[in-house]
């Protein structure tokens, strides 16, 4: 039993970095029907720029106390930055090429973006510091830890303020308005331009966040770290129903939890015969099945059929 | 234009190889009578294992080096050696095209590739061509099974190093439920099959075998599913960077187990990335440590004053060139058809181990040294399996 | 000449020229040989390939319009198929069945692997078909994903693909009783063995031109290029969509299957590390920087780009040596990074290719040219 309640703990944090990372996509894509193939990459760009800034920081004597957010806000400063520059360069100019094209060009900001990250961080894992004291606690034998706490709450908080800028707000009303039809949001004295780089900026602000947790949470940093992170995260938001942002939230969620049920339990429920190693598939088993019979999500309206 | 500017683009792309790839004669000691001997390195000097590639070739020329220095008498002529070392970018694909060079530009023998996974195809071209090759890193046991003449290794294999680990799990740790994580990859799935068949021989039982990959960093699904099975050691067959944030997630999940790894988590990488957790952790390293052999604390100052500190298989590539040239110099031959046989019987002295050859081309005997992180270093235990 | 210099795609070579290309060709590893080295005829075999896979790719992204980032899966599909007939692993998975293996004939494989690869395609296609193209790409870049993930673990319960180590000794490829392992010496004339591979890889990409290029006049193919444009058009003309993107897959797959098992007889190994993400988009990247549905196109980046990996290698650190006495940047980074400003800068200012497909690029153009409006 306690086994059974760490796994859902674990799923849970995992989880919860998974709907971080999935509210940018799902943002950009309820606003603009792109898929911000680049958004992993900006995770990792965060983690590393908030690796850094903390590294500098403490290496003068800043208290962690106070380098912690100071590096977040340099994290989330240069990514918005980043997210920013992407829009403007990668993806504007395309606002009305065919589809293949904004998504070929993702494509690439994804591999520049990892390639610039090697080269100036270089390709090693990078330890990330141990700052405040990762205090466990014990829930009816299993063990979760400050930091994971953190995310979880950061998670829901996140959601919950973006509900609010969406549906409370002027921008949050000229968002919605895009989303519905750009042309008629122009006419209607919208300067479009100006709320989809809002909402990448938004979206890359979530994702350095995001970036700084799961470092926090595993102790490192790494060129790599964002690609499969933005797959998976991507697949929360589909299952969850992309464009939707408590799906996004429910799809994190729950891919949390199959992933790490799944590899827990699918050696003794299948006798061996398919073990942990199968981890991975899971989430592009879940991500086709939920494309092929329900390709509008958990909670999503029928999106698939649109434009 | 658009065409012209390609046919434009594409000439000069073909105008940079054909300059870059002149081929380097800088044969001066050719023109002063010696003769000269090619010897080939390959191994990836770009990429993620650039360090260790780069490390391996520093520890081949430094052989070459001496042994040119030395002046080696080899069929009535002075010899002089020429490395020419490729990259394989740890590729299977680059590695038999740089197979294919160093057999172009008529290597004698070849010290490489460091990965198993670009060993095997290339062991195929040298094969074919009739030329020596000894693979100071690559412990894949299927490399030497092709039923190649022509290829050794210096290093103990998976299975060698596999059994080592094993049994000192079972009798010197006293470990009676053991549980396997491995990383999916040809060296962590080779390293923990070869461990598991040994401890199961000595009495101990596989309680899980969990899996995980070599880009994974979230291991608490498969630890908790291990932590639920209750075994006294966990043995993770993979590398440092997976090795060290498992250590951190196994003492976050308060799993009381005895944590080991092979010569991939030997390095102060491991440390690094465990943070305190690396405390109490063991690992493997073929051979005997260095400063117990005969020559060997001489080689790794002379090579860390003229190099940097030593990365991991700089030693075994020192003595590949080393027994090659044994080999060479006993067959008073520098042709592979001639001194092959040579290098089959040969026994030498080495600063990693006493090499000798199985009918395989396998190191004999294959020790393997285990070590221990105390004080957040890594320290020598003890040596098993040597060839003494 | 010249007509064959002009950019449009359609373009017919004259018979005389084509009859020059043909020697010129049959020529280029003797003098690849002569002047750079072996090692280099060695690397044009591997640019045949990858002008296989590229061609491949082109019938599924270039002319259908349906962006495949797994495509790789179909390569190793082939590779793996003829990796397990034509070597020694069966005897491991069966011992009973097949004591030293299965060492089926390559020329039997060929076709087998074919179908089965073009299998796989219909088998990916199916359920994602009614998928819009981003949906489709991120289906896809799974499907390779899975593929890979369950070669490098089919190694339990039953070894059928020996996982992470890769199963080698494969049999080398042989054409009428003679090995293209071996040198080969016919007429007095010494060919070695990446020679008659490299014309056995030329054989078969004329092979798969010829077949991209009856397909692109054809009904089909025409049939292909209007879903591309206008799927709801191409669908109220009557045009059975559905059956002609599997077919597009499947086709796809095909070359991808073949194009595989040549690779697995030439190497003599396969393992799943050559079958990654990395390599899919690299194909993608041939075609879409060559020209997306233009066959000449299509073939320059495949050599283009297979070539470049080489030529950076070869000149980036000799050149870093010299000026700044280390390698501050490795060829690799590099080329991978290239790629990437690649893709942006093409898409963004020559979102047909640099050698483009005229249909293509009117309808690339046209679509502007309404925005605009």
């Amino acid at each position: 039993m306690e086994i059974f309640l760490q796994q859902i703990i674990n799923g849970l944090v995992q989880g919860s970095v998974y709907a971080l990372v999935a509210l940018g996509y799902t943002m950009v894509y309820g606003i603009l029907g792109l898929i911000n193939f680049a958004h992993g990459e900006v995770v990792m760009v965060g983690a590393m720029l908030a690796l850094s800034a903390l590294t500098a920081l403490i290496g003068w004597d800043v208290s962690p106390l106070l380098a912690l957010p100071l590096s977040l806000i340099l994290a989330m400063a240069g990514c918005m930055a980043l997210g920013y520059g992407i829009e403007r360069v990668a993806y504007r100019p395309l606002r009305h090429a065919p589809r293949l094209a904004p998504l070929i060009t993702a494509i690439g900001v994804s591999i520049v973006l990892q390639n610039l990250a090697m080269m100036i961080w270089g390709r090693e894992y990078h330890a990330f510091p141990q700052l405040i004291n990762n205090q466990p606690h014990h829930i009816g034998g299993a063990i979760i830890n400050d930091i994971q706490i953190i995310i979880v709450i950061m998670a829901v908080m996140i959601m919950t303020g973006l509900m609010l800028v969406v549906h409370r707000t002027r921008l949050g009303r000229a968002m919605r308005a895009v989303a519905e039809n750009q042309h008629a949001a122009q006419l209607m004295g919208v300067d479009i331009n100006r709320v989809i780089s809002i909402t990448f900026m938004l979206g890359s602000a979530l994702a350095a966040i995001a970036g700084l947790m799961v470092s926090a949470n595993y102790g490192l940093a790494h060129y790599y770290m964002g690609f499969m992170l933005g797959l998976k995260a991507f697949t929360a938001a589909v299952l969850g129903g992309i464009g939707n942002l408590r799906g996004a939230m429910l799809g994190g969620l729950l891919l949390g939890l199959i992933e790490s049920l799944g590899a827990g339990y699918i050696g003794d429920l299948t006798g061996g015969f398919l073990g942990s190693q199968y981890q991975d598939v899971f989430a592009f088993f879940v991500l086709i099945a939920v494309l092929v019979f329900r390709p509008s999500g958990l909670l999503g309206e029928r999106l698939a059929e649109r434009a | 234009m658009s065409f012209r500017s390609a046919l434009s683009l594409s000439l000069a792309v073909l105008a940079l190889a054909l300059s870059a790839c002149g081929k380097s004669s800088s044969d001066e000691a050719a023109a002063s009578g010696d003769r000269v001997v090619r010897i080939g390195a390959a191994a990836p000097l770009t990429g993620p294992q650039a360090h260790l590639g780069k490390d391996n070739e520093n520890g081949t020329r430094m052989a070459i080096d001496e042994a040119n220095a030395k002046g080696i008498v080899i069929g009535g002529r002075k010899i002089h050696f020429e490395l020419i070392s490729e990259d394989d970018q740890a590729d299977p694909k680059t590695a038999t095209i740089v197979a294919q060079k160093l057999v172009d530009n008529e290597v004698s023998g070849v010290i490489g590739h460091l990965n198993s996974g670009t060993t095997i195809p290339a062991a195929k071209i040298y094969s074919d061509n009739g030329i020596a090759q000894i693979s100071p890193s690559a412990t894949a046991v299927s490399y030497t099974q092709q039923g190649f003449k022509t290829a050794f290794r210096v290093m103990a294999n998976d299975a060698q190093q596999g059994r080592a680990l094993g049994e000192y799990a079972v009798k010197n740790l006293g470990a009676k439920k053991i549980a396997i994580i491995d990383d999916r990859t040809a060296y962590g799935q080779g390293l923990a099959d070869e461990f598991i068949k040994a401890a199961e021989a000595a009495g101990a039982q596989i309680v899980a075998h969990e899996y995980t990959s070599d880009k994974s960093v979230d291991f608490t699904a498969v630890l908790t599913a291990v932590k639920g099975k209750q075994p006294e050691l966990l043995f993770y067959g993979g590398m440092d960077a997976q090795g060290g944030p498992m250590a951190r997630q196994i003492k976050a999940l308060a799993l009381k187990v005895k944590f080991m790894m092979g010569d991939g988590g030997y390095t102060p990488e491991f440390v690094k990335l465990a943070g305190d957790a690396a405390q109490g952790a063991y690992a493997s390293l073929p051979g005997v440590p260095l400063d117990k052999m005969p020559g060997g604390k001489e080689f790794s100052e002379r090579f860390v004053a003229k190099y940097q500190p030593i990365q991991l298989y700089a030693p075994y590539c020192y003595d590949a060139v080393n027994v090659m040239i044994a080999a060479m110099q006993k067959a008073d031959s520098v042709e592979p058809a001639k001194y092959l046989p040579a290098l089959a019987n040969i026994s030498h002295e080495g600063i990693t181990a006493r090499i000798q050859f199985d009918g395989n081309g396998d190191l004999k005997g294959g020790a393997v040294t285990l070590y221990q992180v105390k004080q957040g270093k890594w320290q020598a235990l003890e040596t098993v399996g040597a060839a003494q | 000449m010249k007509q064959l210099l002009s950019p449009g795609g359609g373009t017919q070579p004259t018979k005389f020229t084509l009859c020059l290309m043909f020697a010129a060709v049959l020529l280029l590893p003797f003098a690849t040989d002569a002047l750079l080295g072996r090692g280099w005829v060695r690397i044009m075999d591997f640019a045949m390939l990858y002008i296989m896979l590229a061609l491949g790719l082109n019938i599924v992204v270039g002319y259908a319009g349906l962006l495949d980032l797994g495509y790789i899966a179909f390569f190793a599909v082939g590779a793996y198929c003829y990796a397990l007939t034509g070597s020694p692993h069966l005897a491991l998975a069966f011992p009973l069945l097949f004591p030293d293996g299965l060492h089926l004939s390559f020329w039997l494989v060929v076709p087998l692997a074919a179908l089965l690869a073009g299998g796989f395609g219909v088998l990916l296609g199916a359920p994602t078909l009614r998928l819009r193209g981003d949906y489709l790409a991120i289906v896809t870049l799974g499907f390779g994903e899975i593929i890979r993930i369950f070669m490098n673990n089919l190694n339990a319960p039953i070894n059928l693909t020996n996982g992470p180590q890769g199963i080698s000794r494969i049999d080398p490829i042989s054409m009428a009783g003679v090995s293209l392992n071996a040198t080969q010496e016919i007429f007095g004339i010494v060919l070695p063995s990446v020679h008659l591979y490299f014309y056995l890889f030329l054989g078969f990409a004329a092979l798969v031109v010829f077949v991209s290029q009856r397909l692109e006049k054809s009904r089909i193919g025409r049939a292909w290029m209007a879903i591309r444009e206008d799927e709801i058009a191409a669908s109220s003309m009557g045009i059975n969509t559905r059956n002609l993107k599997l077919l597009a897959f499947a086709m796809g797959a095909m070359f991808g299957g073949v194009s595989g098992t040549l690779f697995a007889g030439f190497q003599g190994f396969v393992s799943p590390e050559s079958f990654s993400l990395m390599e899919s988009i690299m194909v993608l990247c041939m075609v879409v920087l060559g020209g997306m549905g233009n066959i000449y196109g299509v073939i320059l980046g495949g050599l283009l780009l297979a070539l470049l990996p080489e030529v950076l290698r070869h000149s980036v650190v000799p050149l870093q040596q010299a000026l700044f006495g280390k390698t501050l940047i490795d060829p690799e980074s590099l080329r991978m990074l290239l790629f990437g400003t690649a893709l942006i800068v093409v898409m963004l200012y020559r979102p047909a290719g640099i050698w483009p497909s005229r249909v293509r690029r009117r309808e690339l153009e046209t679509d502007e040219a309404a925005e605009i409006v």
